[in-house]
């Protein structure tokens, strides 16, 4: 019995917090194909950067993704500053380290974020209540500094707009301190834990030769023993004077993943303390005035991998093209070797912001031979049901 | 031998400019039909990190910025490339090489109506499915 049976996922689905479809096409449990498709999400800030002029694409850039908010604002000062003679030229000193913690606490913010998110998915609640939970005093640094919870409004050509006050660093290093405890319980609880263990080892595996092909950066080139890091091998802020490492794994699967956003943690804990210990006295702003024709290409490291902007500038106060390429665009791409060959069951977690939903099941279409389209019925998919059984029962030998 | 002399030496030929705004950021030109073989040598044979592409509307017709990232040196090179006939713009696909610029080049295809020739999968990615035809959104209006 060989079915090729559609699963769709999305475009909304009430386990999706971002509008996103997978059509998973699936043999009985194994995921043999898959279709992604984007873009319920385009909002064309490409062509509305045209029409804004320097100062404002900062704010729009922004508002690009709500979860790495200052990722793309620092891409985009980088590729400006890039026409201006690059950052580390015209940037005063206290602002590259302002702009250094910045980037390093949105890591650990986004890392606790996607922590909770994965146990949730495989049904281990209780590191998502407990890695969100640790995620609000990470917040409330940035309320601290910045005013805000998320959309920093932190960064703009030439500088920051907010200084890191003296009498709070004493604060931030408080929480910091507090935050270790918490990553070092993660750290138990998802490496040491057999369970955790049993179920992302060996799933989704991406290798060595398949991220390199689909070009794929940040963590999940990581995992997979692709040592890149925008942080070092291109250093911005203030990396380059810091002593910090580079997380590698080798292994490819999702506990490889998991393992790298949990270490990087610790590197975000110890490069923000350095920060706060070396941070001079000083101007945050250097008050760009005007932007000469030219092009110049930025880019950070955002929690997921590079994120890299490209403008061209013609003297205008307003950019001619503004490129925008977010990691997830090279990552999400390789789905589709992630995830083909495992069971439908583990594409959840390897998808990892989608769960499929198995009661909708009149959204189950079946192909057949001759490529018509029926809708399985209930009966149907209980007889799928008990041949699933009776074979698992002669695989593992066991007789009623 | 850095990248840099490497490309020099193998592409000599087929470069018709080369432009170093700053240590690490390298762009040369190529002619429209060598894009294949010059992403071919910088991928395959350099191994260097295919970044992303930007498509340009330009006066002069639509330009494509092939950046590819050394990771060792953290050099970015921008392949560019001129594509004169804006009526019929066309170029060959570079996803053949290697799969990860497959979303790129669909993105241009529909944002800029450029036809990657040899591309296997060329179809919508942002754009919804209503969108009318011909209508490229990061085309700029005629100039009178």
């Amino acid at each position: 019995m060989s079915h090729k049976v559609i699963v769709p996922i999305g475009p909304y689905h009430p386990l999706q917090e971002e509008p996103e479809f997978f059509r998973l096409y699936v043999e009985g449990e194994k995921v043999v194909d898959i279709d992604i498709i984007i873009g319920y999400n385009h909002r064309g800030i490409e062509k509305l950067s045209e029409s804004k002029h320097f100062d404002q694409v900062a704010f729009l850039v922004e508002r690009i993704c709500g979860i790495c908010s200052s990722s793309h604002p620092y891409a985009y000062v980088l590729a400006v500053e890039d026409i201006l003679g690059g950052e580390a030229k015209i940037v005063p000193e206290r602002a590259l380290y302002i702009r250094t913690v910045i980037d390093e606490l949105q890591r650990i913010h986004s890392h606790l974020l996607w922590l909770g998110l994965a146990g949730h998915f495989i049904g281990y609640n209780t590191v998502w209540m407990w890695a969100w939970k640790y995620r609000e005093p990470v917040l409330d640094m940035f309320e601290m500094i910045t005013g805000n919870r998320n959309n920093y409004g932190m960064f703009k050509i030439g500088g920051v707009r907010r200084d890191i006050k003296d009498e709070d660093a004493p604060i931030l290093k408080k929480t910091l301190d507090e935050l270790m405890p918490a990553l070092d319980m993660f750290k138990g609880a998802v490496m040491d834990d057999p369970v955790i263990q049993a179920r992302l080892k060996k799933v989704g595996i991406l290798t060595k030769e398949q991220a390199i092909d689909w070009c794929v950066v940040g963590p999940t080139a990581r995992a997979s023993g692709v040592d890149i890091d925008v942080r070092r091998d291109e250093p911005y802020g203030v990396y380059e004077r810091l002593n910090w490492k580079v997380i590698v794994e080798k292994d490819g699967d999702i506990f490889a993943k998991t393992v790298i956003r949990i270490l990087e943690m610790y590197e975000s804990v110890h490069i923000i303390r350095q920060c706060l210990d070396k941070m001079p006295k000083g101007a945050i702003d250097a008050d760009v005035k005007d932007i000469p024709p030219g092009e110049g290409i930025g880019r950070v490291e955002a929690p997921r991998g590079e994120c890299i902007h490209y403008i061209k500038s013609d003297g205008t106060n307003r950019p001619v093209r503004h490129k925008i390429r977010a990691p997830s665009f090279m990552n999400v791409a390789s789905d589709k070797v992630a995830a083909v060959g495992g069971t439908i069951s583990d594409a959840t977690i390897t998808l990892a912001a989608v769960d499929p939903c198995y009661c909708c099941t009149e959204r189950v279409v079946v192909l057949d031979k001759r490529d018509n389209r029926k809708i399985m019925s209930g009966w149907d998919l209980i007889k799928l049901s008990q041949d699933k059984t009776a074979r698992l029962k002669k695989e593992m030998q066991i007789n009623e | 031998m850095n990248a840099t002399t490497k490309i020099k030496e193998k592409l000599g030929k087929l470069i018709i400019s080369w432009q170093e705004s700053s240590p690490r950021r390298i762009y040369f030109s190529v002619a429209q039909e060598d894009i294949f073989k010059t992403a071919q040598f910088l991928f395959k044979e350099l191994g260097l990190r295919f970044s992303t592409a930007s498509g340009v509307d330009t006066h002069l017709g639509l330009e494509i910025l092939y950046h590819f990232s050394d990771d060792k040196t953290g050099v970015i090179y921008s392949v560019r490339v001129l594509i004169t006939d804006k009526n019929n713009p066309q170029i060959d696909a570079i996803t053949p090489i290697f799969p990860g610029a497959e979303w790129i080049e669909r993105e241009m295809w529909e944002l800029l109506g450029i036809n990657f020739k040899g591309h296997p999968n060329l179809k919508r990615l942002l754009l919804a499915e209503d969108w009318p035809e011909g209508n490229y959104p990061l085309r700029h209006k005629d100039e009178p």
